[in-house]
């Protein structure tokens, strides 16, 4: 087993963002006791961007779901930004989504017949102390120009593409300004093109110093991480720096060249 | 100020999930505003009910003991209350003279008659009384004045008309000063009485359909008769009521000479007991009518129920994302009680409004006034708030209680 610490961008905080130690996460169902994560350790330093892969069944979702604060660990140790988290009750565990924890989802998850607008200010509604109304909206609609989406304010999920409403999640995920964005399949319903797109906006993100975690299947999707962990049967078996990182912005500007040049054709 | 501007937040976002099915919503209210409307509309025509009665009870007048002289038999048939000879107006005066605590003692008699005047004729009751009889039943007169402790004592040729006598006789004339004619006896007429209506008093006959004369007269030129039919008491208080009751029946079956175990020859009618028995009986009502409308009422909070695990249910990815971005338990557990209870205080306020309405149709197309009391209307509209609470409580705990995983994967 290999479970190195990557310390490769610290961002100078004293305590990483993410320690786990001797983690476990066993459900018992009915006679069965399936071990989804045995004694997983791992760290991750501030400004890191973590790929979590491995096949359905790997115990990655799990992971992503304690890391999360979605769910806690059977046994073990999970620090947040120092604080261990494992023993808090729900209401902790929200509040701590809320200040600390934005998130992405494949399947977007946002509020149906709510505009962008509104799902992005939706985790501001729930901040302790409550964010005044009009700094919600304008945190809100910040965010969503950051994104790009300055024009769809308005628009109801139903009404964007795939692309546009996964830049809604991110920009609810960002809204709170969080240490941690955590990213399960972010780009598994999306089309290449438009998965270059969320890379690139995650990546940049991560420019800017956001810890960024995802989760995915796809290798090439993995590329574009800094750092690559791989799970088995609820293990860690492989995690290591990756050498040959994609930049989603390269790889946008080259496509749009090579569009442009199509085009003058 | 930071938690009162939070809770007006998550009402905000309630109220806009009630929006957003409006056809749903506006169903479920329509259970709570038919059982607070009901409830309104049911106690209103209870307490109508009996306001109504004991007005008619308190038309009898103030503190009365009717003393009515027994029945009398002949060959199997029983001619009722009154008609035995056995109270003589020696008994009357005797009570007002030994019983301490009775104010007034009127003697009565009565007849049918026929009366002659202004060129008609009309068939009503004479009733001889004493002076004091007015103010013993609590009644006024529309006209001119009662007759005088002389004219009872010189048994005088006068008369006071019920008010639809004097109408059937006279029309629109002014009776008073005019004369009336009672099996041929004239009469002078000094004054007309207020209408006092059909009442539960005057024996089933309707009370302003009547000549009073002074007793005297009565028993002299009209009944010919040594006994009365009854006499009435005014006590001076309430509280005296049983007492001078007792007093009286003891007296009286003195001077009756009644053996220890016999039966009276008299039966005391003792209006406090009556207007007792009424109010027991419209507080019957009144509490029958008011659990009907709780059934429905109670109906309505379980339709709230229905309709919010329903909900629940269906907003489970809703739930999933809410709790997912930040929302504690205890938030999404007041939004969701705040959708029920918003849905059975808005019904509450539409049902007291319904309420109303259909008391004042009762009252338009009946001829009973319903009566609606502003306890009813805080007391359906309180119940109302507390069943949103009640029958909100159940899914909001189950919402606050889901898994933040399960319920973002649930479809």
């Amino acid at each position: 087993m290999n479970v190195a610490s990557h310390t490769a961008s610290s961002a100078g905080g004293a305590a990483p963002i993410i320690e786990l130690v001797a983690l476990n996460r066993t459900y018992r169902t009915e006679e069965v006791e399936v071990r989804a994560v045995r004694d997983v350790s791992l760290t991750i330093e501030r400004g890191e961007f973590v790929a979590i892969m491995g096949a359905s069944g790997s115990g990655k979702s799990t992971l992503m779901n304690v890391l999360g604060c979605l769910d806690r660990p059977t046994s073990g140790e999970y620090r947040l930004a120092g604080r261990n988290v494992a023993e808090l009750e729900r209401s902790e565990l929200a509040l701590l989504r809320n200040r600390k924890i934005g998130f992405v989802f494949q399947s977007f998850n946002l509020l149906a017949r709510t505009s962008a607008l509104e799902n992005v200010e939706l985790p501001l509604l729930y901040s302790v102390p409550l964010v005044p109304q009009r700094e919600r909206r304008a945190r809100a609609t910040r965010t969503l120009e950051s994104v790009g989406l300055a024009a769809r304010m308005q628009h109801v999920p139903s009404r964007l593409s795939g692309g546009q409403q996964q830049r809604v999640a991110i920009a609810r995920a960002l809204v709170t300004a969080p240490e941690l964005l955590l990213a399960d399949e972010p780009t598994g319903n999306l089309d290449s093109r438009t998965s270059i797109d969320i890379m690139g906006l995650l990546q940049a993100q991560n420019d800017a110093g956001l810890t960024v975690v995802m989760v995915t299947h796809e290798l090439d999707i993995a590329a574009y991480c800094k750092r690559i962990v791989v799970m088995r049967d609820g293990e860690i078996i492989r995690d290591e720096a990756n050498a040959e990182r994609r930049s989603a912005a390269a790889e946008r500007a080259a496509l749009d060249a090579a569009e442009q040049q199509a085009r003058l054709a | 100020m930071s938690a009162l501007a939070r809770a007006w937040l998550i009402a905000a976002i309630a109220l806009r999930a009630l929006r957003r099915n409006k056809m749903r919503s506006g169903l479920t209210s329509l259970g709570i505003i038919i059982g607070v409307a009901s409830v309104v509309a049911m106690l209103a025509v209870g307490n109508g009910a009996r306001a109504s009665i004991e007005d008619q009870v308190a038309a009898l007048g103030q503190n009365l003991l009717a003393v009515f002289a027994g029945s009398s038999r002949s060959g199997g048939v029983n001619a009722g209350a009154g008609s035995a000879s056995t109270l003589t107006v020696g008994d009357a005066e005797a009570v007002a003279r030994e019983v301490s605590g009775v104010v007034a003692v009127s003697p009565e008699v009565t007849r049918a008659a026929q009366a002659v005047a202004n060129g008609r004729n009309w068939s009503t009751t004479v009733a001889g009384e004493s002076e004091a009889y007015l103010a013993i039943r609590d009644w006024d007169l529309a006209a001119g004045a009662m007759f005088t402790e002389r004219d009872v004592r010189t048994a005088a040729k006068v008369a006071v008309l019920g008010s639809k006598t004097a109408n059937e006789l006279f029309g629109p004339l002014d009776p008073i000063g005019q004369s009336v004619r009672i099996g041929n006896i004239p009469f002078v007429i000094t004054g007309v009485l207020e209408s006092k209506g059909a009442g539960i008093g005057g024996g089933g006959q309707n009370q302003d359909d009547r000549i009073i004369v002074p007793y005297t007269t009565a028993m002299r030129r009209i009944t010919g008769d040594q006994y009365l039919r009854s006499f009435n008491v005014q006590v001076a208080s309430a509280a005296d009521m049983t007492q001078v009751e007792q007093e009286i029946e003891a007296l009286l079956r003195q001077r009756h000479r009644l053996a220890p175990g016999t039966d009276d020859d008299f039966n005391i009618f003792n209006q406090q007991e009556i207007a007792d028995t009424a109010g027991t009986i419209t507080g019957i009502i009144t509490l029958l009518l008011g659990s009907i409308g709780s059934i429905s009422l109670l109906v309505g909070g379980i339709g709230i129920m229905n309709i919010m695990l329903v909900s629940v249910t269906e907003r489970t990815r809703e739930i999933g994302i809410r709790m997912a971005v930040g929302a504690r338990p205890a938030i999404v557990q007041l939004q969701f009680l705040l959708e029920a209870m918003l849905l059975s205080v808005l019904g509450g306020g539409i049902g007291v409004l319904a309420g109303v309405g259909i008391a004042r149709l009762v009252q338009a197309l009946a001829d009973f006034t319903p009566v609606v009391s502003p306890s009813s209307i805080v007391l359906a509209f309180g119940v109302s708030c507390a069943i949103g609470v009640f029958f909100g409580f159940y899914p909001a705990r189950k919402a606050a209680r889901l898994d933040p995983i399960e319920a973002l994967r649930y479809e």
